[in-house]
């Protein structure tokens, strides 16, 4: 029980890092809010099923050209949608709001709202410590934490990564020192759509498609980049983690646990909060503290 | 007496194109029911009656947020404990509907004062995220603990307010008016009786200031959030005996999306804003009813529209075209006229050329 409670943790706490950077990344850098990161994550599922199962492609195929697609569509919400409020954070948070509701609408046209299904990837199982782990769950461990060394990778070692560093931090002075601000801008948002259509395609096959699939995850994440602190990449890395331990935790062991799982995440977050109004990880800037 | 009654009428109401749509809007409110008669009308009259209650809801929303600036993403917390509590004391204890919704409105000021606690420590996105949880944790308890709170399918069988449909109209309308005109006065920065709209504005602005100027920030914070749960609860209960039932869309977090999308579609900040927003979209969305495929999708579309092209919402944007203030004594003017109808000042910069 212990180590189902481990591994299926850090499963669940992998993908939730996925998603939960990306939302990160994006409150950084152009601090908004986006309600609908997580319909890229739908929109990525869905794809892999579309590909997969309509068009009959091979997986392969089919996971790298839903990825793409989902990019471009993230993409062309910001340029068409998001670009144009930016200054008015309530207005941004609507607008995404009200896009992923039109994402979900198309969903439920093109494949109805009946529950559906994915191949999974790779088929079998590892013994680890007694503990029987489909390939499936290890792939997407594995996926996961790649990508996110990647991403650590992309911002700490390249100039790219400066220059989103530098504007998350002030895009006024980055403007001024010759970055291109708005460029840095839409990099991040394809960059942070890339982040939750891999997290939707490395759990499309452990999970079944519903339109509405995006909600759950996106108070789940919201919870989870506030604990670590809004804007900082590595305290929604930790944060992940623990909402997703105890997300497991309390599955495995309290009667009607499905129910309660997400209720007792929210207490931790709220809990912690009001010990660290900054999240974990988060930094009071002079002019955002209280 | 009289007299001078009329003639504040003429200049502070007549006079201002804004203030005359409300007075038409509330004539009209009045006489609503007249025209709709019979089963359909019934079935019209019950979309007001949401509606009036819904206004309420979202006027509150402003109040906290809009005005002083408490971001709240979960109001509908409010909303739910009091729809809530009103239908386990009228469920239970079998308490008349003129008990339990004072009860519940109460309970909504103690949830208001609840959720208050972290938001004095935190704000902008931290205190929106937080206020969210709120009712997704209240959710899971009631989904947890069914046999008590009726689960998924909620309590049902609430006693009606009144027997007739008309009567219910008309204790809605009055309900709506007296709450929104109490929170108008609250939020009214240019009022000398009451200090609380000129704080709220400043809590907004700039807290720190607030603090400096001798404010005392946390007791007109916990005021805003227990007068917004109060107006909240006031709605939430009378929703619930209305409705005849309190369940867990109530507390979902689709309610307290709506309730922001009303008050941001009509205008932030406002009071006479979520008024609008709710009018235009409730009924909207009542009558795409008959098209069920596409009915969330016609509303997320206007909605993105509209926030494109009018982010200040669209009451503010009308008001902005028919009323014009005057750039010497800031009285508000009809669009049309061209200098002030107080102190003759040219109203636009080159009217006089």
């Amino acid at each position: 029980m212990v180590e189902g409670i481990i591994i299926q943790g850090l499963i669940k706490g992998g993908t939730y890092a996925l998603l939960a950077v990306g939302f990160s990344l994006i409150f950084g850098v152009a601090r908004m809010i986006n309600l609908a990161h997580t319909c890229f994550y739908m929109l990525a599922a869905y794809g892999i099923y579309y590909f997969a199962k309509e068009l009959e492609m091979p997986l392969a195929a089919a996971v790298v050209l839903s990825l793409l697609a989902t990019t471009v569509i993230g993409i062309l919400t910001y340029r068409l949608f998001i670009d144009r409020v930016r200054e008015h954070h309530v207005t941004v948070m609507l607008i995404t709001l009200a896009m992923a509701m039109i994402f979900q609408e198309f969903m439920i046209m093109a494949f109805s709202s009946e529950p559906l299904g994915t191949p999974s990837f790779v088929s079998g199982y590892w013994t680890i410590i007694g503990v029987k782990v489909s390939y499936q769950n290890l792939l997407t461990f594995g996926i996961a934490l790649a990508v996110l060394v990647c991403v650590w990778a992309l911002l700490s070692k390249t100039r790219l990564g400066v220059a989103i560093r530098a504007t998350a931090q002030d895009s006024e002075i980055a403007n001024l020192m010759g970055i291109n601000v708005r460029r840095i801008l839409l990099i991040t948002m394809a960059l942070a759509a890339a982040l939750a259509a891999i997290a939707g395609a490395v759990v499309t096959p452990t999970l079944t498609l519903v339109p509405t699939m995006w909600t759950s995850p996106l108070v789940m994440i919201m919870a989870i980049v506030v604990l670590g602190g809004l804007g900082s990449v590595k305290g929604s890395f930790i944060g992940a983690f623990i909402i997703g331990f105890i997300e497991v935790l309390v599955v495995f062991l309290l009667p009607g646990g499905a129910f309660l799982k997400g209720a007792f995440a929210l207490l931790v977050m709220v809990l912690i909060l009001l010990i660290r109004p900054e999240g974990l990880f988060g930094v009071a800037f002079e002019e955002e503290r209280l | 007496m009289l007299r001078r009654l009329l003639r504040d009428f003429q200049g502070d109401v007549l006079a201002i194109p804004g203030r005359l749509l409300a007075l038409i809007f509330f004539v009209v409110l009045f006489f609503i029911p007249l025209f709709l008669q019979g089963s359909s009308g019934s079935y019209y009259l019950r979309i007001f009656i949401f509606a009036n209650m819904y206004v309420i809801f979202a006027v509150s929303w402003d109040l906290l947020s809009g005005y002083t600036g408490q971001l709240n993403f979960g109001h509908a917390l409010f909303f739910g404990v009091a729809a809530y509590t009103t239908a386990l004391l009228n469920i239970h204890l079998g308490w008349q509907p003129w008990a339990t919704i004072p009860i519940g409105a109460l309970a909504g000021v103690i949830a208001g004062l609840i959720v208050c606690l972290p938001a004095l420590r935190l704000r902008g996105p931290y205190l929106a995220l937080v206020t969210l949880a709120f009712p997704l944790i209240l959710l899971g308890i009631i989904f947890a603990f069914t046999d008590f709170t009726g689960g998924e399918l909620g309590i049902s069988g609430l006693d009606r307010i009144s027997d007739s449909r008309t009567t219910d109209y008309y204790i809605s309308v009055a309900v709506m008016i007296v709450s929104v005109m109490i929170m108008w006065k609250l939020t009214d920065a240019g009022s000398s009786i009451i200090r609380t709209g000129i704080v709220f504005h400043a809590i907004r602005e700039d807290e720190i200031a607030a603090r400096a100027s001798g404010i005392n920030t946390i007791r007109y914070k916990l005021l805003a959030f227990a007068v917004a749960g109060f107006f909240a609860g006031i709605a939430g209960a009378f929703h619930a005996h209305f409705m005849r039932i309190a369940g867990p869309s109530n507390l979902e977090l689709v309610l307290s999306f709506q309730v922001i999308i009303w008050t941001v579609f009509g205008g932030i900040t406002s009071i006479y804003g979520p008024v609008v927003g709710v009018y235009i979209l409730f009924p909207l969305m009542e009558f795409l009813r008959a098209a069920p495929e596409v009915r969330y999708l016609i509303f997320a579309g206007i909605v993105v529209i509209m926030l494109l092209f009018m982010p200040e919402g669209i009451a503010v944007w009308v008001r902005d075209k028919i009323e014009r203030e005057c750039p010497r004594c800031k009285l508000s003017n009809m669009a049309f006229r061209k200098t002030c109808r107080a102190c003759n000042t040219y109203l636009y910069e080159h009217a006089g050329d």
